[in-house]
C-alpha cells in the first residue's frame, strides 16, 4: 500500500524543512533587533524603562512558547486582526527569543568589571564612546558562544508552529505519516534533519567559545 | 588659590555616614599621602575629587572647575585630574598604545599622530616605550600598572589620583611603580597618594593625611607625622603597619 519511496519522504522533508530555515532566521534577526533594543533599555539608568524591559523579559521568560503562540494567533483574531500561521509565528517566535536574546547580552555587559566603566569615566569618556570603544566590543566577543547556542533553542521552538498549522519540518512529518503509517521511520527523518540543523551551531558555539575565550 | 579646594564634604551611602566634613586644601605640586584603616573613607574621598563619587554636603573644586558627578563635568575634569587605580583596570582588547590614545582622542580632540607621539613620550616616561604595541594581558602586573599610569599621564592632568595601585602587585614590581610615581613627583606633578608603603609616603611625600572613621584625624608635614604621632589612633595605627 506504500507509495512512497524513502526517498520521497526525505525530499519532502527537506522541502518543507525550508521553511524552518526560513522561519528561524526571522525569528532570529527580529529577536536580535528587539532584543538589542531590550538590552540598551535593561543597562539604562532610567527606573522606568529598566521596569518595563524586566516587565516584558520576565513575562516571555517565564511562560511557554506555545502559549505566547497561541496567544498571538487566537488573541489577535480575536481582536479582529486575522493573522496567518506565518506571521503568528514570526511574531510569537521573535518575542520569545528576543527576550532570551536581550537576557543573554545584558548578562555579558554586565559579566564585564566595573572597573572598565570607572577608568573610561575618569578619561573623560561620554556613555556612548565608553559603549561603543569599551564595552561593546568586550561583551560581543563575550556573546558570540551563548548567542549562537541560543539559535539551536530558536530553530528547535519553531517545531511548536506545526502545532497552529504552519507547513514547517515538523508539520511535514505529521503530514507524512498520517499518508504512510510510517511513524518511526518518519520522525526518525525529522529528528535527523532537525539534527543536521543543529548540530552545526552547536559545534559552532563550542568552538567560538574556545577561540574567543584564548584571545582574552 | 589651591589646586583642589576640598571644604567640608560629608557623603553618606544609605545610612552609612562615611565622610564626615572633610577639609582638605591641595597646592600644585604638593604631594600628598593618605593613610588609614581599611574602611575609614579614603578610597571614597579620591573619588569624589574627580566626580566619580557623588558627595551630599559641602564642596569641592578642582582648578577652579566644581566638581560634580554630572557627565559633562566629569568630561571637563578629565583634563584636569587623572586617576589610577588598584586594579589597573587597562582595557584588555586594545593594545597598550591604543588604550593610552584613545581618550587623548575622543576628548582632547587630539590627532592620531599627535596621540601616538603622546604615547611614546608617556610610555618612555614610564619605562615602557618597548611594549606600545602588546596587549595588556602580555605585560606584568608592574607594567600593566605603569601603563595605567602613562595612560592617565596622557591626558595630561594637574593632579594624579592613586588609589592603593601597589597594592595588588608582587612585592618584587612594586618598587617599578613607585619609583614612577617618584620622578613624577620630582617634576612637579601634584600627587594625591592613598597608600599602604609607609616608607613612601614619609619619603617621597609633602603631607600625610591620616583618615579615620570618616574624617581627617590628623595631618601634617610626613616626616614629622610619622616621627610624632598626635593622636592614640595613629599611634596605633602606625604600630600596626610598620
Ligand atoms: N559603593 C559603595 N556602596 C556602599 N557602601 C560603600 C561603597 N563604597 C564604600 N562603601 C562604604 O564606605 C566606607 C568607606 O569605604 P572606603 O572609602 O572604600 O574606605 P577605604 O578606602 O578607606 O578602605 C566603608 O564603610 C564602605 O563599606
Ligand atoms: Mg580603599
Amino acid at each position: 500500500m506504500n507509495e512512497f519511496t524513502n526517498w520521497d519522504i526525505f525530499q519532502a522533508l527537506i522541502l518543507a524543512a525550508r521553511w524552518t530555515v526560513v522561519l528561524s532566521l526571522i525569528a532570529f534577526l527580529g529577536g536580535a533587533s528587539v532584543g538589542l533594543l531590550l538590552t540598551f533599555l535593561q543597562i539604562s539608568s532610567r527606573t522606568a524603562l529598566v521596569r518595563i524591559a524586566r516587565f516584558y523579559v520576565e513575562l516571555f521568560q517565564g511562560t511557554p512558547l506555545l502559549m505566547q503562540l497561541f496567544l498571538v494567533f487566537f488573541g489577535l483574531s480575536l481582536l479582529g486582526i486575522d493573522v496567518s500561521p506565518w506571521t503568528a509565528a514570526a511574531l510569537a517566535l521573535t518575542l520569545f527569543s528576543s527576550a532570551f536574546l536581550s537576557e543573554i547580552w545584558r548578562g555579558c555587559i554586565e559579566s564585564l568589571p566595573k572597573g572598565q566603566w570607572e577608568a573610561s569615566r575618569c578619561l573623560g569618556l561620554s556613555y556612548f564612546e565608553i559603549m561603543r570603544h569599551i564595552i561593546l566590543p568586550q561583551a560581543l566577543k563575550v556573546a558570540v558562544a551563548p548567542t549562537v547556542g541560543f539559535s539551536v533553542q530558536i530553530v528547535k521552538g519553531t517545531a511548536l508552529a506545526s502545532i497552529i498549522g504552519f507547513v514547517e519540518l515538523t508539520k511535514a512529518g505529521t503530514m507524512l505519516n498520517n499518508a504512510t503509517f510510517e511513524p518511526f521511520k518518519v520522525f526518525g527523518m525529522v529528528a535527523l534533519i532537525y539534527f543536521l540543523l543543529c548540530y552545526p551551531l552547536s559545534v559552532a558555539s563550542r568552538h567560538l567559545e574556545r577561540k574567543l575565550n584564548v584571545t582574552g | 588659590m589651591s589646586l583642589v579646594n576640598i571644604d567640608n564634604v560629608h557623603k553618606y551611602y544609605g545610612d552609612n555616614h562615611v565622610l564626615k566634613g572633610v577639609d582638605l586644601k591641595i597646592k600644585a605640586g604638593e604631594v600628598i599621602s593618605i593613610i588609614g584603616r581599611s574602611g575609614s573613607g579614603k578610597s571614597t574621598l579620591l573619588r569624589c575629587i574627580n566626580g566619580l563619587e557623588s558627595y551630599d554636603k559641602g564642596g569641592i573644586t578642582v582648578d577652579q572647575m566644581e566638581v560634580t558627578s554630572d557627565e559633562e563635568q566629569i568630561r571637563k575634569l578629565s583634563k584636569s585630574v587623572g586617576m589610577v587605580f588598584q586594579s589597573f583596570n587597562l582595557f584588555p582588547h586594545l593594545t597598550v598604545s591604543q588604550n593610552i590614545t584613545l581618550a587623548p582622542k575622543l576628548v582632547r580632540k587630539v590627532s592620531a599622530e599627535e596621540a601616538d607621539t603622546l604615547a611614546l613620550q608617556v610610555l618612555e616616561k614610564v619605562g615602557l616605550k618597548d611594549k606600545a604595541s602588546s596587549y595588556p594581558q602580555e605585560l606584568s602586573g608592574g607594567q600593566q600598572q605603569r601603563v595605567a599610569i602613562a595612560r592617565s599621564l596622557a591626558m595630561q592632568p594637574k593632579v594624579l589620583l592613586c588609589d592603593e595601585i601597589t597594592s595588588a602587585l608582587d612585592p618584587e614590581l612594586v618598587g617599578d611603580v613607585l619609583n614612577v610615581l617618584e620622578e613624577l613627583a620630582a617634576e612637579g606633578m601634584t600627587l594625591v597618594l592613598v597608600t599602604h608603603e609607609m616608607n613612601f609616603a614619609r619619603d617621597v611625600g609633602d603631607r600625610v593625611i591620616f583618615m579615620h572613621q570618616g574624617k581627617i584625624w590628623e595631618s601634617g608635614d610626613a616626616k614629622e607625622v610619622f616621627a610624632a604621632p598626635k593622636t592614640p589612633e595613629l599611634q596605633k595605627f602606625i604600630d600596626a603597619v610598620l
